[in-house]
């Protein structure tokens, strides 16, 4: 049977509408969000914001200086230790893989991504927290960094798997040995990919709440020592979102304003760098 | 003449497919030695045999000997990276390095490996550029990326990345394929002056390609040696008749 072409073209007419309705229901819960943020949160921010520490209870004004130190000092952290873990695993996974050892090493990350983030933190806490016998920065930043790890190892795998073998070879012929082939040659043509998958990983523990629980725990004062408990912006809106007082409730939302900005600056400069991956 | 390369009783395997059987020839130095057969030969296989790219493929087993300069390079105390700078090789599509540009694609070999002087690099592009007559077309963009070079460029950038290295022997894996005819012309008058330098062994499908740049002839079919010797030898009297009936178009 052949439909006639006015039924195809309102059937075509339908499945259009419906795709539009689905892209912006994607669409609004995000942009509601954002919207709420920057309402609530944009009255609150103020320079004090930016440069000091949480006024005591009672007393007016504060900021989340602290925490916003803490938290780019937990990050980095978690970096160091990630970042060459990720990466240099990347490359034994892409360029010496196909054993039966890398099958296991993807299925692991893929589990421990999946992992709920809590656990991890509780993961850190006894592996950290219980036997230095006191909260810590560096705890907090082990517990970023096991989230980290399978997010840049797998990104990066599948960057590097997609640098052409000619590339490779003709390195190689050159008289290039495979391990200088594969950093200098097979990471270094997938860097703006790899480079993508970081920042998307940064973005992702600067948010995260849960692993600093019973890691970092937080401080209300200045924390500089990574060996003591140490203040982060996400767990400093946590607990002045729950705290009785309308003015904390007010420095909360500037700090989720503070951190949706950082975290949306970095997913755009990921897409920039993804983007000239492609124009090359 | 001296015999750079010699093959004795080569077979290469992958897995459980036996891609080269039994293959013993030579290779004289100077010269420009072609493989040729039909798809599936093993020539491509054979070719890259004797610079270890091998080694890379894990279910690949290559035994015989193959001496460069009497020196067998799969013996165990040979280090393939040395092997390779010594036989250079020229894949079937161009392949610059695209992070790279136009005079940092020559001194790549340098680069990748460590510090070169920049007087020396100099040196080492102007001449090399000028050997594969590029330098001309390229001179006054150095610095641009590999990438904008069309494809014959890139081929010919690619050479002069290998002869960069000072290689003794260069492989050649079908190099003018991929290129239109008039940049296959200057490939081809390339190899000819490349020869007083180098030994070449070139794998070409196309016959009047071999014909046209090569001193001997090696045919093979399905892994086998069928015959070799001299180019003129081969193409105008062949001792076996499948040779005739591949170089006269009747199969393959």
């Amino acid at each position: 049977m052949i439909h006639s072409v006015t039924f195809r073209k309102m059937k075509n007419r339908l499945m259009n509408f419906i795709m539009l309705a689905c892209t912006l229901a994607v669409l609004v819960p995000l942009g509601l969000i954002f919207f709420h943020i920057v309402k609530m949160g944009l009255s609150s921010l103020s320079l004090d914001f930016f440069t000091h520490i949480p006024a005591p209870t009672g007393e007016a004004g504060g900021g989340m200086a602290n925490g916003m130190f803490g938290s780019a000092i937990m990050i980095a952290g978690a970096s160091l230790i990630g970042l060459p873990i990720g990466i240099l695993g990347a490359i034994y996974l892409s360029e010496f893989g196909g054993t039966r050892v890398s099958n296991v090493i993807r299925f692991a990350a893929d589990v421990l991504s999946g992992t709920p983030s809590i656990i991890t933190g509780m993961v850190a806490y006894t592996l950290l927290v219980v036997p230095m016998k006191g909260f810590s920065g560096l705890a907090g930043s082990v517990a970023l960094a096991m989230i980290m790890i399978p997010i840049v190892l797998r990104t990066t795998e599948e960057q590097l798997k997609m640098v052409p073998g000619s590339l490779r070879e003709a390195s190689l012929a050159l008289g290039v040995p495979f391990w200088r082939t594969s950093l200098k040659v097979t990471l270094r043509s997938a860097l703006s990919g790899v480079l993508t998958g970081i920042l998307l990983a940064v973005a992702r523990i600067a948010g995260e709440t849960a692993p600093l629980l019973f890691t970092a725990l937080g401080n209300q004062f200045w924390s500089k020592n990574v060996m003591q408990p140490m203040a982060a912006l996400p767990l400093q809106i946590f607990s002045f979102a729950i705290a009785p007082y309308e003015d904390w409730h007010k420095l909360a939302w500037a700090g989720a304003l503070v951190l949706v900005t950082v975290m949306f600056a970095l997913s755009l400069t990921a897409r920039y760098f993804g983007r000239t991956k492609q124009a090359r | 003449m001296n015999n750079k390369v010699q093959l004795d009783q080569v077979n290469i395997h992958f897995g459980k497919t036996h891609a080269v059987r039994d293959i013993s020839m030579t290779f004289p130095e100077n010269s420009v030695t072609a493989i040729i057969g039909p798809s599936g030969c093993g020539k491509s296989t054979l070719l890259r045999s004797m610079n270890r790219m091998h080694d890379l493929v894990p279910s690949a087993r290559v035994t015989g000997k193959i001496l460069v300069d009497n020196g067998d390079i799969y013996d165990r105390s040979v280090d393939p990276v040395a092997i390779r700078r010594r036989v250079g090789m020229v894949f079937q599509k161009p392949n610059p390095f695209p992070a790279m540009s136009i005079y940092d694609n020559v001194i790549a070999g340098y680069k990748l490996n460590g510090r070169l002087p920049r007087e020396e690099a100099d040196e080492i592009v102007e001449s090399c550029l000028k050997r594969v007559a590029l330098w001309d077309e390229v001179k006054d963009r150095l610095k641009s990326n590999a990438m904008m070079l069309s494809g014959g460029q890139q081929q010919r950038l690619c050479i002069a990345r290998t002869i960069a290295v000072k290689p003794e022997v260069i492989l050649m894996d079908e190099p003018a394929s991929a290129l239109d005819p008039i940049s296959t012309l200057k490939i081809e008058e390339l190899i000819e002056e490349l020869k007083e330098r180098y030994t070449i062994i070139i794998v070409t499908h196309n016959m009047q390609q071999a014909a046209r740049v090569s001193d001997y002839t090696a045919f093979l079919y399905m892994g086998d040696l069928v015959e070799c010797g001299e180019t003129k030898k081969i193409f105008t009297t062949p001792e076996v008749k499948r040779t005739e009936d591949y170089i006269t178009g009747r199969f393959g």
